[in-house]
């Protein structure tokens, strides 16, 4: 592997209104690496993941993808870069059928001219097989409505989905706040076997442990701040977890919480 | 995007070998029968059936007569003309309460233009129908810049194109109701009574109904409307056009809207301003029966075409039954709650459907 890597952020910032959302962050992810992006709530990771997905444009700093610079006018010019995010609840319609959801905005088409065909068999039989291909072996049919899968598998719909039109870098944010455990850790299997693929993925967590689980390099926002910056192994669970609630203050909340146990 | 498949397929190959390979064949077996019972339209079905013999068999011979059948099937294709785009727009997420006030327009359009003014029928029929995608198109402008709901959008335009006709055909003609003498092709074309009682528009309904169940059920741009209307930003962030589609929708229920005009006003040799406003209701009554999820996302053509029937026979069949007409209402009360709760029940059923196989992961 080159030492460039797929992704990279220099100095990016963003503010609303006056008001700064990220300051100055770099961050780097190379292709079949995990980033993932540790923050509490209110820490900027929306806001960053908003960048990356091309919904807000930074308001200074570059991103760089393959080395060159690039910007990002609509979500559309984002993910002609590559660049695919997965939302929380996999962003897939409830209502629709497997195959119809894993295809909206790129559907296959039989016939020519203007008579153009939905060729709802042939989406419904790849979005079957890519899911397939994740390890949901429970979805058979592309008809089956996508509200009728458990949340696990809509992550892994999406996640297919992605990968299949060619996502480069994966964006996951709280792939796993939903599901249950065993849920979770079946996601967390597929981030896995995205990152096999060659894929660049960046999961935002606020789950220390499902982050250790899969990731190679670690990022900690904290009020818009990149706060921390190192490699798995480098740091243990609590030092993390510390560092996210705020460090000391943590200390001091524990210290606070042990006194209020023992006077009771 | 190119997809890249030969990427992912060696994967494929080999986690699915030993878990998936049967499973798909089992399913396959399904009876038609089964298969209805997931789609949108069949609690509308189920409904238009149920009415027909209802008034089959207390509105007797008459209600089942060529005039009889002519009766609801008029009421039907001028309700239907309008009932597909607005069900369109509600599958998008959308509604339109305009539409009364775009037929009272049109209709108001084409008889001053062509029967006031004396203009040819094609000048009038070209402007009624352009009226009618010119506010479709300030309808989906509106609601796409400005996020107001579409509900208050639409309002505002029901009443300012009401009271825009009204106003502008006052000055023009100095009265609200304008006729007109179409020449026989028009009449052949919109306004003819076929057999003495079967409305043209019954064919302009049917032609619509194909031609839209079509553009819906096998066409990207139908996927993009359920898409739309499933979870407008997962639309967005997938690249589909979202404010054109939404636009485009909006002309043509603005189209739809201005055609009835058209039609009435041919069929009837002339117009009024106060045309037109029961459509609004009865177009929301005839999809919602019709299973289209009025938060958006799911629905069908055909349908909102049951729907559209089913509302007709009930409005037209109780003159048959020799009972006062004062409860017509009623059962079309008590209609909408059961179609609603029928269809909630099989949209429930479509979603908990699992092949029988079904093991977890």
């Amino acid at each position: 592997m080159t030492t460039t890597p797929l992704l990279r952020l220099a100095d990016v910032s963003k503010s609303f209104l006056g008001t700064n959302a990220l300051q100055d962050i770099s961050l780097e992810v190379e292709a079949g690496k995990v980033l993932c992006l540790l923050g509490d709530n209110g820490a900027g990771k929306s806001t960053l993941i908003k960048i990356l997905s091309g919904f807000h444009k930074p308001t200074s700093g570059t991103i760089e993808i393959n080395g060159e610079r690039v910007e990002f006018d609509s979500p559309r010019d984002a993910s002609a870069q590559g660049i695919a995010t997965v939302h929380q609840f996999g962003g897939t319609f409830p209502l629709m059928g497997v195959g119809r959801c894993f295809f909206v905005g790129a559907e296959p088409t039989k016939g020519f001219g203007p008579f153009k065909l939905f060729d709802k068999k042939l989406a419904g039989e790849i979005a079957v097989r890519e899911m397939q291909s994740l390890g949901i072996t429970r979805v058979t049919d592309g008809n089956r409505l996508v509200g009728a899968l458990s949340g696990g598998e809509r992550q892994a719909l999406a996640i297919a989905r992605a990968v299949y039109f060619g996502a480069n870098v994966l964006i996951l944010d709280e792939p796993t706040a939903a599901l249950g455990v065993k849920e979770a850790a079946h996601v967390l299997r597929i981030i896995m076997q995205a990152r096999a693929k060659g894929v660049a993925v960046i999961l935002v967590t606020h789950n220390v442990r499902h982050a250790m689980m899969v990731g190679d390099h670690f990022a900690v926002l904290i009020r818009g701040q990149k706060a921390d910056d190192f490699r798995k192994g480098e740091r243990t669970r609590e030092e993390i977890t510390d560092l996210m609630a705020g460090g000391e203050a943590m200390a001091d909340l524990e210290a606070e919480l042990a006194q209020l146990q023992a006077d009771a | 995007m190119t997809s890249s498949l030969p990427d992912t397929v060696g994967i494929t190959a080999e986690t699915t070998a030993e878990s998936a390979p049967d499973v798909s064949a089992l399913k396959r077996t399904e009876s038609p029968l089964g298969r209805l019972r997931h789609r949108p339209e069949a609690g509308a079905l189920i409904g238009t059936i149920s009415v027909f013999v209802f008034f089959a068999i207390f509105g007797g011979e008459k209600f089942l007569a060529a005039a009889g059948a002519a009766s609801w099937l008029n009421i039907a294709a001028e309700l239907g003309i309008i009932a597909i785009p607005v069900g369109l727009l509600m599958i998008a997420g959308e509604l339109d309460v305009s539409v009364g006030s775009v037929l009272a327009g049109s209709s108001m359009t084409l008889a001053i233009v062509s029967g006031h003014w004396g203009a040819p029928m094609i000048v009038g029929i070209v402007l009624a129908l352009g009226l009618g995608l010119l506010i479709g198109l300030l309808n989906g402008i509106i609601v796409t810049r400005t996020n107001v709901p579409s509900l208050v959008v639409t309002l505002a335009t029901m009443a300012g194109v009401a009271g825009l006709t009204l106003g502008l055909s006052r000055v023009a003609t100095g009265t609200t109701s304008v006729a007109i003498s179409p020449d026989p092709f028009s009449k052949a074309v919109f306004g003819q009574l076929i057999g003495g009682q079967f409305e043209v528009a019954i064919f302009w309904w049917i032609g619509i109904a194909v031609l839209v169940s079509v553009v819906l059920q096998m066409m990207p741009y139908g996927n993009w409307i359920f898409a739309i209307g499933g979870d407008k930003e997962s639309a967005r962030a997938t690249g589909i056009p979202v404010t054109k589609v939404k636009i485009a929708l909006y002309m043509a229920s603005g189209f739809g809207a201005a055609l009835v005009g058209v039609i009435q006003t041919i069929l009837y040799n002339g117009a009024q301003v106060a045309n037109g406003q029961s459509f609004v209701f009865n177009s929301i009554i005839a999809v919602v029966i019709g299973g289209v999820l009025l938060t958006g996302g799911y629905g069908s053509v055909i349908g909102i075409a049951l729907g559209t029937l089913t509302f007709a026979i009930v409005n037209q069949g109780i003159y048959y039954t020799g009972w006062n007409s004062d409860w017509a209402s009623l059962i079309l009360g008590v209609l909408i709650l059961t179609a609603v709760l029928m269809n909630n029940t099989f949209r429930r059923l479509a979603l908990s459907y699992k092949p029988r196989s079904a093991k977890k992961v």
